[in-house]
């Protein structure tokens, strides 16, 4: 799935029924969409190269030239976000997809067979619960090197228990819908009625879930970049950019810090806002 | 025996239970790399003597459960091995930190709920544009992560306008405080928005419910509605949050400590990881998830013990 499917196609019913109304959300889609083709564009839109040293002064301030200023060793910041953009926004898509897959199989699988299946699942979701994402991630960089791999599986597996708790609870209530019970009376296998019937009914509550954990992704891989343990340099990434201008601002040059701050704020802000209205349709769907 | 100590003990045992399994988790991340040998070295070179005493340490040659066994039951009498990269006893590079990380945690917490429980408190009961404008703020507070208040906060108060310190924990007392001010209120922020809203939608289920309705209509005083018929009732809910908020706050302080160059646990996890030192990270490790889990019971059973109705079999007083 791309970017701008997650941002209007997945979520095609919503995005045109709230977007008529609503110019938050307009407004975020608007914003998420720029930021998501600043992902895909990046190295093409961007002014510089975003590791070539010295394209402008040391620790420059906002100018003509570079909008966003210069770093520490004169790099473009403008060029290094928009790069930056790519393992930014990419990186905790990955990490949604697979704890939706993971989750949801889990959820499904324990929903099914009931019992002491669902016990098993219940227990593993618990262990995954009781270790906070932060410590899962920093225990798989420890275990496999630094970079952005080990955090994306890392926190992938640490969302599961939120996935697997909401679709759990959604799955068992569509399970005790009469509709399924007569499918399975009808002799409709198994696998066709979780597929074609269980699973397209979750769509909504899964979306939104999806919306949610995305900014909650971004936050976690951003803080573990800024803490050192994630995107390697001279790779940009917002949160080490974050980290890095940290002496710049007691330089005073603070662009090289606020610049990536700020788009890391305005991107988790505007798929906050679609999260919501995601929520909100996936409430509706239910009633 | 009677439900409350039958869900005391349950609760008890899951909670025992779930902290037994983590440590396996923990522990085989060793083995999941391949080479412990390599793994617990971390990034110190593995000569031939050092070969000789990582495997001596951890009993290599040992059956895994035994090998497993024997390093849970010394962590828990709190010999928590050797860094290979360190050079020490982890314990001495544990012990000091830990102070400072629990002072931190403590502050943040004060922050947090003096601020989050008190505008959710506030913005349930004024309503109209004071409730707006909390809705605005928590909205704005929750895509504020602790790394982005951090350089905003070094930037405006202690470069800028220098009121703070910018790096490190200073001395003792009231300069320790001064130190930590800005480390626990860019940890705080996010949350205080979270238990602003949850505080607030707790409430709000509260005054909108018939009980509330009834005891207004026969005329019980505002302030004991508020205490014994709202307050009481939303606060299993906020206290349960509360407790997982604070129980996640000594992982999330790591990136606290970091950006204001603190000498806690999280810093120390965060080295220790980039260096890749096994033994300090796993320990470390554990003890992040033994408070979280601890934590996350002790709320659990404070919410317990205020709503006698969650308790299973229990009947309501």
């Amino acid at each position: 799935m791309s970017v701008a499917q997650i941002a209007g196609g997945a979520v095609p019913t919503v995005a045109k029924r709230a977007a008529r109304r609503d110019w938050l959300f307009r407004g975020a889609l608007v914003v998420f969409g720029l930021i998501a083709l600043a992902a895909l564009l990046g190295p093409w839109i961007a002014p510089y190269d975003s590791s070539a040293l010295y394209v402008g002064p040391v620790n420059g301030a906002s100018s003509l030239a570079h909008p966003f200023g210069t770093d520490d060793v004169g790099r473009d910041i403008l060029s290094r976000v928009l790069v930056g953009a790519g393992a930014s926004v990419f990186a905790p898509i990955v990490v949604v997809l697979l704890s939706t897959v993971l989750g949801l199989g889990l959820a499904l699988t324990a929903a099914w067979f009931g019992g002491w299946v669902s016990g098993v699942v219940a227990r593993v979701v618990d262990v995954i619960f009781a270790i906070p994402g932060l410590v899962i991630a920093v225990l798989a960089v420890a275990m496999f090197g630094k970079g952005l791999v080990a955090p994306v599986v890392a926190l992938s597996i640490a969302y599961i228990p939120v996935v697997a708790r909401l679709t759990q609870t959604a799955a068992a209530r569509e399970l005790g819908k009469p509709y399924l019970a007569a499918l399975r009376v009808q002799g409709v296998s198994s696998l066709a009625i979780c597929f074609r019937h269980l699973v397209p009914a979750m769509i909504p509550v899964v979306a939104a879930q999806m919306a949610v954990g995305f900014g909650y992704a971004m936050l976690d891989l951003a803080a573990i970049s800024f803490l050192g343990l994630g995107q390697q340099p001279p790779a940009p990434d917002w949160g080490s950019m974050i980290a890095g201008g940290q002496a710049g601002i007691l330089a005073g040059a603070p662009e090289q810090s606020v610049f990536p701050a700020v788009f890391v704020v305005i991107t988790v802000l505007a798929v906050g806002i679609i999260g919501a209205r995601v929520t909100l349709w996936a409430e509706e769907k239910e009633r | 025996m009677p439900p409350l100590t039958r869900t005391v003990l349950a609760r008890l045992g899951g909670m025992l239970l779930t902290l037994f399994l983590a440590s396996v988790v923990i522990y085989s991340a060793v083995l999941l790399t391949g080479d412990p040998i390599a793994a617990l070295a971390g990034g110190a070179k593995p000569t031939p003597e050092l070969i000789e005493q990582i495997r001596a340490a951890y009993h290599l040659d040992d059956p895994l459960w035994s090998r497993y066994w024997q390093w849970l039951t010394s962590a828990v009498q709190g010999d928590f091995g050797r860094s290979f990269v360190y050079k020490t006893e982890v314990m001495t590079l544990l012990a000091p930190r830990f102070g400072l990380t629990l002072q931190l945690v403590l502050l943040t917490v004060l922050i947090i709920l003096v601020f989050g429980v008190g505008s959710g408190v506030v913005a349930a009961l004024r309503g109209g544009a004071v409730d707006r404008t909390v809705a605005v703020l928590t909205s704005l507070g929750m895509a504020l992560p602790t790394f982005v208040v951090a350089i905003l906060l070094i930037w405006i108060f202690a470069k800028s306008l220098g009121w703070f310190p910018v790096y490190g924990e200073g001395g003792g007392g009231w300069d320790r405080v001064w130190h930590l001010v800005l480390p626990a209120v860019s940890l705080a922020v996010l949350f205080i928005a979270y238990l602003s809203r949850v505080t607030r939608s707790a409430l709000v289920a509260q005054v909108h419910s018939e009980h509330v309705e009834t005891a207004r209509v026969r005329g019980i005083p505002r302030s004991r509605i508020f205490r014994v018929h709202v307050f009481r009732n939303a606060a299993p809910q906020i206290l349960a949050i509360s407790g997982t908020t604070i129980a996640g706050l000594f992982a999330a302080s790591a990136i606290a400590e970091v950006a204001f160059g603190l000498g806690g646990i999280g810093s120390l996890l965060v080295q220790a990881a980039a260096r890749a030192d096994l033994p300090v990270v796993q320990i470390v490790s554990l003890l992040l998830v033994t408070i979280f889990v601890v934590l996350n019971a002790i709320a659990d059973l404070c919410s317990a013990l205020i709503d006698p109705t969650s308790v299973a079999g229990g009947k309501a007083a």
